[in-house]
């Protein structure tokens, strides 16, 4: 009555597939990266380069910290709809206070990291949906960016270009940024000891809050921490684009919200990858322009076309992790 | 001083000269939710050194003394004393300090994170530098203790876990103990998802840590588990205490009474055994995905079925698969009739958390709810009136949420769901973990006369006790039937025989 092959304990053999399930949706955002990449190589082989990689991935860093600042939200089971008003709206400042009164232009954009948290006490102790106020928000942002300049303009300050005109040898900078940002966020949210509890508070907020922890805290610091993210998106969009647009940021909601769940986060329950978001992040920025000019998709169609790549990149996303359940 | 109560410590005083003292105490406790009393003015007190069973009915109290003792509720009116000192701002965090930690029925683990992170959760201590691996050493340490041979790993996402595992490393973490001191561990059904095997390693660990000096109040539905690990017994009834004796007072029946509700009633196989249609029709076949020697589950109308042997191996996937092959045909097996299925772990499988009873009830049967192309409210609310006498859920109104109910009437609500549909065959996923046992012998009577109007039931269970409500039984091990009894042949012997025999 033997069978010839034992597949040893039940309990385990299911666990091992499951972290291999796991392990193969860690590496989805590396492959579609890829994926991408081959594209582009096999469209215009000479983007693979130093240069090239400069100019293609140069908006790259102001998405992939807007992915970092849309991740620390959803980690505690929220959504933020403003993220992108808000980084145009840190645009502005950058490209006005910021450069003709330093002290006046840091307080602002202190204020609003302060703004933010606020809001997450506000969505924690009324037990608000963060959609609806952060829907709202995303207009008050705008309103704000629209009074501090009302037509494009303004300027970036110039250590700011200087920082991000930076050209290190052999690796392109947004390369190197990009590594940075995701180890340091990797490091913070997944290996210190409060990360753990950050992300606990997705996972299974009672049980946090029977262990004695406050979790009017926990989303007080994951939102702060998503408004610190926001405002240094907008200062690296600024040190970029070097002039502002009080509409500058507008696309960046849903790349962001894209970035994070190509990057293999999940909407509730705590799941999310700092290294996957920036790899998300990386994607889109590629998989935006870059690869349709290379296409030759005309500018007119370009908006378009953005849209469908997000929804076949998402949607495989979706096929790929449901098969492996 | 406790002098009535003194009760038999199995010589733990003796090591101990502070076995009387006590560690916690409340007074008159009295809580309300709303208009209904949850608490009757209780007096309940602890020693060290003992290990007290709390028994009752699910909604007779006990969740919200223990949530009390724990400070994630504070009482309406009443006091509570740790350690002889009376605690006029009790809080999880000062329980905590105080050393007293508590094992809830729903599992409080972070399904997201790893093993090791989620005892970081309990211990504030376990920071800066170095803290993954303290809280790895620290958890596989007690887990090694408690459940040789676990197979757990401290870096295992909790999520991948099966429950039984998961409520391993939640019984485990409590008995962890970093700066904070640890007396008393309040265990609420710790063993609901375990097997017989792992939960007699856990009983036995709880009699070690008891002889220690440690104390425990141990809340189980299985009343054998209380009888035989309580030092004290003490029966709840409609949020009062309503008795309190050494457990040798007590025998199985005699709590039965006390508890009240349903009389003691011993199950014996020749009662269930009552006339079956010889030949009926085939309602499932069906083959393990594993089963490389042909034997099949095979279960015929007015069945009950049972699947046994060692939790997570390979009983819930093969209802699963069942249920997947009623909605579209798959390979090696058949099935006849429409299915429905009761879901173990009901809080992530099996309510609808946003809607009411009535309608958590009618979700399987819309087809005849409808009108038209809405859904008539009437019509679920007969649906849901109908099984509310049935069954006997208890609330006041069959249109308040699903979470109104405690966790005993939520599992009947779900049955009320399975069995008020056009289901011809019913999967039971170890349903019946943490249900009280009026609630259990109540479903058990419906299960037998649902299954004598011609329905079959496969009924998945940890417990030996509820399979001598099956006709017939399928033992289970590494995904594969092992093993095919007749009522019977049934014993506890057999099983544990055929779920830890041959094969490795």
């Amino acid at each position: 009555m033997s069978a010839p092959i034992d597949n040893g304990f039940k309990g385990s053999a299911a666990r091992n597939a499951a972290a291999r399930a796991r392990l193969l949706r860690g590496l989805l955002p590396a492959l579609s990266l890829a994926l991408v990449l081959a594209a582009i190589a096999w469209l215009n082989p000479r983007a693979i380069s130093y240069f090239g990689f400069s100019l293609m991935l140069n908006l790259a860093i102001p998405i992939a910290l807007a992915t970092i600042a849309q991740m620390f939200v959803i980690a505690g089971n929220e959504l933020d709809l403003s993220i992108g008003t808000f980084v145009g709206f840190v645009g502005c400042v950058t490209a006005t206070w910021l450069k003709d009164a330093p002290l006046i232009g840091v307080a602002i954009l202190a204020g609003s990291i302060g703004i933010y948290a606020l809001l997450g006490a506000l969505i924690h102790l009324r037990n608000l949906p963060s959609i609806v106020v952060t829907l709202g928000m995303s207009f008050v942002w705008q309103g704000l960016a629209i009074l501090v300049l009302p037509k494009p303009g303004g300027k970036a300050p110039d250590w700011l270009l200087a920082i991000m005109s930076f050209k290190p040898p052999l690796i392109p900078f947004p390369i190197i940024a990009a590594l940075l940002i995701a180890a340091v966020v990797h490091f913070g949210l997944m290996r210190t000891s409060y990360g753990a509890i950050l992300r606990g508070s997705g996972g299974n907020p009672a049980a946090l809050r029977r262990a004695g922890w406050s979790l009017l805290k926990t989303k007080i610091v994951l939102f702060a921490l998503a408004g610190l993210f926001g405002v240094l998106s907008g200062m690296a969009l600024i040190g970029i684009t070097t002039s502002a647009d009080a509409n500058i940021g507008n696309g960046y909601t849903l790349l962001a919200i894209a970035g994070v769940i190509l990057g293999g986060g999940e909407f509730v329950g705590g799941r999310v990858s700092p290294i996957g978001a920036v790899i998300g992040a990386l994607t889109l920025a590629l998989a935006a322009s870059p690869l349709l000019t290379f296409m030759h998709i005309p500018p007119d169609w370009q908006v378009a076309a953005n849209g469908a790549i997000l929804i076949i990149v998402l949607a495989a996303r979706v096929l790929i992790s449901r098969r492996e359940r | 001083m406790a002098d009535a109560d003194v009760i038999r410590l199995n010589g733990a005083e003796k090591h101990f000269g502070a076995a009387n003292v006590e560690v916690v105490r409340l007074d008159g406790a009295e809580k309300y939710f709303g208009a209904v009393r949850a608490l009757a003015g209780v007096d309940f007190h602890v020693v060290s050194g003992e290990c007290v069973g709390l028994v009752g009915h699910n909604g007779a109290g006990k969740s919200t003394l223990m949530h009390m003792v724990a400070g994630t509720l504070t009482p309406d009116a009443g006091t509570i004393g740790v350690h002889g000192n009376a605690e006029a701002h009790y809080s999880v965090s000062r329980a905590q300090q105080l050393g007293i930690r508590c094992v809830f029925q729903e599992l409080s683990l972070c399904p997201n994170l790893s093993v090791a992170e989620n005892t970081r959760i309990n211990h504030a201590a376990l920071s800066g530098f170095g803290w993954r691996r303290r809280a790895a050493d620290l958890i596989s340490a007690k887990l090694d203790e408690i459940f040789p041979d676990h197979g757990i790993s401290a870096w295992d996402i909790v999520g991948d876990l099966s429950i039984g595992r998961r409520q391993m490393v939640e019984v485990a973490r409590a008995f962890t103990v970093t700066r904070d001191r640890l007396d008393l561990v309040i265990l609420d059904e710790p063993t609901s998802s375990l097997d017989a095997h792992t939960a007699g390693q856990l009983l036995a660990f709880v009699r070690r840590f008891v002889a220690g000096g440690g104390s425990c109040i141990l809340i189980s539905h299985v009343l054998g588990e209380v009888l035989r690990n309580a030092d004290r017994i003490v029966v709840m009834r409609d949020g009062k205490v309503v008795a309190s004796d050494a457990a040798g007072a007590f025998d199985r029946d005699r709590l039965v009474t006390v508890m009240g509700g349903t009389e003691a009633r011993e199950r014996t196989a020749a009662q269930a055994a009552a006339a079956k249609p010889g030949a009926s029709p085939l309602r499932v076949r069906a083959r393990p995905a594993g089963q490389a020697d042909g034997k099949d589950l095979v279960a015929c109308a007015g069945e009950i079925i049972g699947l046994a042997g060692l939790a997570g191996h390979g009983q819930t996937d093969l209802l699963l698969r069942i249920f997947d092959a009623a909605a579209r045909a798959k390979a090696g097996i058949e099935v006849t009739a429409p299915v429905a299925l009761v879901a173990g772990d009901r809080q992530s499988d099996g309510i609808f958390p946003q809607w009411s009873i009535a309608q958590n009830i009618g979700i399987r049967s819309l087809a005849r709810l409808r009108n038209g192309l809405l859904i008539s409210p009437r019509r679920e609310a007969e649906l849901a009136t109908l099984w509310q006498k049935k069954i006997g859920i208890r609330t006041p109104d069959m249109d308040n949420n699903i979470f109104s109910l405690s966790g005993g009437n939520q599992q009947k609500a779900l049955f009320a769901r399975a069995l008020g549909s056009d289901a011809e065959i019913v999967l039971m996923d170890d349903p019946m973990r943490g249900v009280d046992i009026g609630t259990k012998l109540e479903v058990y009577d419906l299960v037998r006369e649902e299954a004598a109007k011609g329905r079959t039931f496969l009924w998945y269970t940890t417990e030996t006790e509820e399979l001598d409500n099956c006709d017939h039984i399928y033992v289970f091990k590494n995904g594969r039937i092992v093993a095919n009894l007749t009522r019977d042949e049934l014993t506890e012997e057999k099983i544990i025989q055929s779920s830890f025999g041959d094969a490795a």
